[in-house]
C-alpha cells in the first residue's frame, strides 16, 4: 500500500496504516505526523519526510525504515520490532523501551534510552551510529546501548551526566577516553573481546543497514558501562 | 464567566518556531503561519500569537502600540495617557479578519507614538526607560487596558486560538519582516486568555515559550524590585522583563545572559572544562544574579531588534531544532516546522542545554 501523508493528520494517517490489511505500507510526504505505527504488529512500514514524534510508540513487532531525520521519542515504549533511522533522530530516543531494535545512522538527542528496560527474554538494543547528548541510559534498567561515534569530532561521543540513575543494562561506547564525570553507581571499563560479544550481531547489523565495515567498527577500542550495585543511587536535581 | 489564569487548573505542551534572514529581506507573514500549523498538536486552540521585525518600515522611528481593551472605557482612559506622554502620529484599530474560530476579541487597537519632549525630558529618563515605564504604568493602573507590543518597527499579534487561525485572524500574509517567531500555546495549568497568549513583550523584546518556569516566584520577587509589574498572570512574562533588565539595563551580551539565565550546574563549573577565566565569569554570573537562574523545562526563541536568540533549559527538558539555508536560520520546537518552509535547509541541528543560538542582521 502507498501512501501520500500530506493530506491526512496523524489521527486519519495513523487509522489507515493500522487498518490496512497490507503488510507493506510505502508512506511519503509525511511531515510531523505523530504516533506513526503507534501498537503495529506484523507490518513493514516505510516512511518518506520527518515522522512527528512518538514514531512506533509501543510498537509491537512491526519494523520501520525511515528515509529522512526523526523527531523525538522515537520507540517510545515499544514492545518488539524494529526501527531504523536513515538520518538523526532527537532527543528521547527508545523511552521506556521494552523490547525490539532501534538503529540510528547519524546522531541522537538526550536522554537516549531513559529507562529501557528488560525482563526474561525481552531485551531492548539501540544503536546509535553517531553521537548522543546528554543523559544518555538516564534511568536505565536494562537492554544494550551502543554508542559508535562514527564521524564524531569530540573525544567522547557522549554529553554529560552519562548514565544518571543506571541500574540495569549496558552501555557500550566507541572511542578512546571513557565519558567524563560519571555518577559513582556506574562503572566504567575497556570492553574485552569477550564484552564486545554482548554486542556483535547488532553492530554488524548496523553495518547491513548503513553500509560500514563491522570488523573495522568492532576492533575499536569500546568502553563498557554497567550499574554498580554497591553504591545506591545519589540524586542529582537536588545538589544542583 | 471565563475564568482567568490561577483560578483554574489545565494540564500541558507548547510550539515555538522562527526565522530570521540575515540578510534583512522582508519575508511574508504567512511563512511563519504555515511553519507553526505543522506543530498543530502541540497546541490545544488557547493560545497563539507571532512576532513581526521590520513590518512598519513607513514608521520605523515610532514605537508602535499594539493594545487590546476590555471595554471602550479603557479606551478612553488610555488614550487620554497616551497623549499626556506621547506625540500619536497615527492611530487605527487592527485590521483582522473574521474568523469561525477565534471568538470574542478585545478591542484591538494600534498606535504609532513619539515621546513629547517636553515630557521626556522632565522625567530625566531615557526615551527607552520612558516609554518601557509607560507600558507598565498602563498595564498595572488602567483596568482592562493591555499594552502588548511596544517596539519600534517591529508587532506582537496574538489571541485565543490555534496560531494558524490567529495567523488568519490578524491578515498576517499582509505584512512582511526579516524576521518572525511564532507560539502556540497548550496552558499549563491555566485556561488562557487573550493577554496570557505568547509573544510577551516589552519595547522590542518578544519571548515565545514552551515550557514551565519552577522558578517563577524567585524571578519574579527579584525583577519587581526594579520596577517590573509580572501582572499578566503567567510565567512567561518575567522572561521578558530579565532580558530587558540584562541587556537594556545592565547591558550584558546575549551570550552571557544565557550563562545567567541557563548557568551551568556548579558541578559542570569545576568538571574541567572551563578555562580559568570562564570559570571566574561563570561563578560570578550565579553569584551575582542567582535570582535570575531560571529553572523548569524551557525552550524559548527572543526576538530583538535585529536579531533572534533561542535557548534550552540546561537540563535540555523541551525539544529545539535549528537550520540553516543561504542567509536564513531557523528554529523551532519541531523539524518539521522547518522543513515544512524549508524543504532542502544546508545544516540541521540540536542545540545543547543552556547553548543559545543567536542570529543577527549581517549589517548590525
Amino acid at each position: 500500500m502507498v501512501i501520500n501523508a500530506e493530506e491526512y493528520d496523524y489521527y486519519e494517517l495513523n487509522r489507515i496504516i493500522t487498518g490496512s490489511d497490507d503488510t507493506d505500507i510505502d508512506v511519503s510526504g509525511v511531515m510531523g505526523q505523530r504516533y506513526i505505527g503507534c501498537g503495529a504488529s506484523n507490518k513493514s512500514i516505510t516512511v518518506h519526510g520527518i515522522p512527528g514524534n512518538a514514531l512506533g510508540a509501543y510498537l509491537d513487532g512491526s519494523t520501520i525504515t525511515v528515509y529522512g531525520n526523526a523527531q523525538d521519542a522515537i520507540g517510545d515504549t515499544m514492545n518488539g520490532g524494529e526501527i531504523i533511522v536513515h538520518g538523526n533522530c532527537g532527543d528521547t530516543t527508545g523511552y521506556a523501551m521494552r523490547s525490539g531494535k532501534i538503529y540510528v545512522k547519524g546522531n541522537a538527542g538526550y536522554r537516549v534510552g531513559i529507562h529501557m528496560k528488560e525482563y526474561k527474554e525481552l531485551y531492548p538494543k539501540i544503536i546509535i551510529g553517531g553521537s548522543v547528548g546528554d543523559f544518555l541510559g538516564e534511568y536505565q534498567a536494562g537492554g544494550i546501548i551502543v554508542v559508535l561515534g562514527i564521524g564524531c569530532e569530540a573525544s567522547v561521543p557522549v554529553g554529560s551526566f552519562c548514565g544518571t540513575g543506571m541500574h540495569g543494562g549496558y552501555i557500550f561506547i566507541r572511542g578512546d577516553e571513557p565519558p567524563r564525570g560519571l555518577p559513582v553507581q556506574v562503572c566504567c571499563e575497556t570492553a574485552t573481546d569477550e564484552d564486545k560479544k554482548i554486542i556483535k550481531e547488532y553492530v554488524e547489523e548496523f553495518c547491513t543497514h548503513f553500509g560500514y565495515d563491522a570488523k573495522e567498527l568492532l576492533a575499536s577500542r569500546f568502553f563498557k558501562l554497567t550499574p554498580n550495585t554497591a553504591s545506591p543511587y545519589k540524586q542529582l536535581y537536588t545538589n544542583n | 464567566m471565563l475564568e482567568k489564569e490561577g483560578q483554574i487548573r489545565i494540564p500541558s505542551g507548547c510550539a515555538i518556531s522562527g526565522f530570521i534572514s540575515r540578510d534583512g529581506k522582508r519575508i511574508c507573514g504567512d511563512r511563519i503561519v504555515k511553519s507553526i500549523s505543522y506543530m498543530h498538536d502541540r497546541s490545544n486552540g488557547l493560545g497563539g500569537g507571532f512576532a513581526g521585525y521590520g513590518i512598519y518600515p513607513e514608521y520605523k522611528e515610532q514605537y508602535a502600540f499594539h493594545i487590546f481593551y476590555d471595554s471602550n472605557d479603557a479606551r478612553v482612559e488610555t488614550e487620554r495617557f497616551l497623549d499626556r506622554h506621547f506625540d500619536v502620529v497615527n492611530l487605527s484599530r487592527i485590521p483582522t479578519r473574521k474568523h469561525p474560530n477565534i471568538t470574542n476579541e478585545p478591542l484591538i487597537w494600534r498606535y504609532f507614538l513619539t515621546p513629547l519632549p517636553t515630557k521626556l525630558a522632565s522625567s530625566q529618563l531615557d526615551e527607552r526607560e520612558f516609554v518601557a515605564q509607560c507600558v507598565i504604568n498602563i498595564n498595572d493602573r488602567i483596568h482592562g487596558s493591555y499594552v502588548f507590543s511596544s517596539g519600534k518597527n517591529m508587532g506582537v499579534f496574538k489571541a485565543v486560538g490555534f496560531p494558524e487561525d490567529v495567523g488568519e485572524f490578524y491578515r498576517l500574509d499582509e505584512y512582511a519582516g526579516y524576521a518572525w517567531t511564532a507560539h502556540g500555546r497548550y496552558p499549563t495549568n491555566t485556561p488562557g486568555w487573550w493577554g496570557g497568549a505568547h509573544p510577551f513583550a516589552l519595547l522590542d523584546y518578544t519571548i515565545v515559550h514552551n515550557g514551565e518556569i519552577s522558578s517563577y516566584d524567585a524571578n519574579r520577587r527579584y525583577i519587581e524590585m526594579y520596577g517590573y509589574k509580572c501582572n499578566l498572570l503567567t510565567d512567561t512574562e518575567v522572561i521578558t522583563y530579565i532580558f530587558d533588565f540584562l541587556n537594556r539595563k545592565q547591558k550584558l551580551s546575549f551570550e552571557d545572559i544565557a550563562k545567567i539565565i541557563a548557568a551551568p550546574f556548579w558541578t559542570e563549573i569545576d568538571s574541567g572544562k572551563y578555562s580559568e577565566s570562564e570559570k571566574k565569569k561563570l561563578k560570578y554570573f550565579r553569584n551575582v544574579f542567582s535570582s535570575l537562574l531560571v529553572t523548569g523545562p524551557f525552550s524559548i526563541i527572543l526576538g530583538f531588534d535585529g536579531g533572534l536568540m533561542a535557548l534550552n533549559d540546561r537540563l535540555k527538558l523541551r525539544s529545539m531544532v535549528a537550520a540553516e539555508k543561504d542567509d536564513m536560520v531557523y528554529l523551532a520546537s519541531e523539524e518539521c516546522a522547518i522543513r515544512a518552509i524549508c524543504p532542502d535547509a544546508d545544516k540541521v541541528w540540536s542545540p545543547r542545554g543552556g547553548e543559545p543560538i543567536i542570529v543577527t542582521l549581517n549589517d548590525k
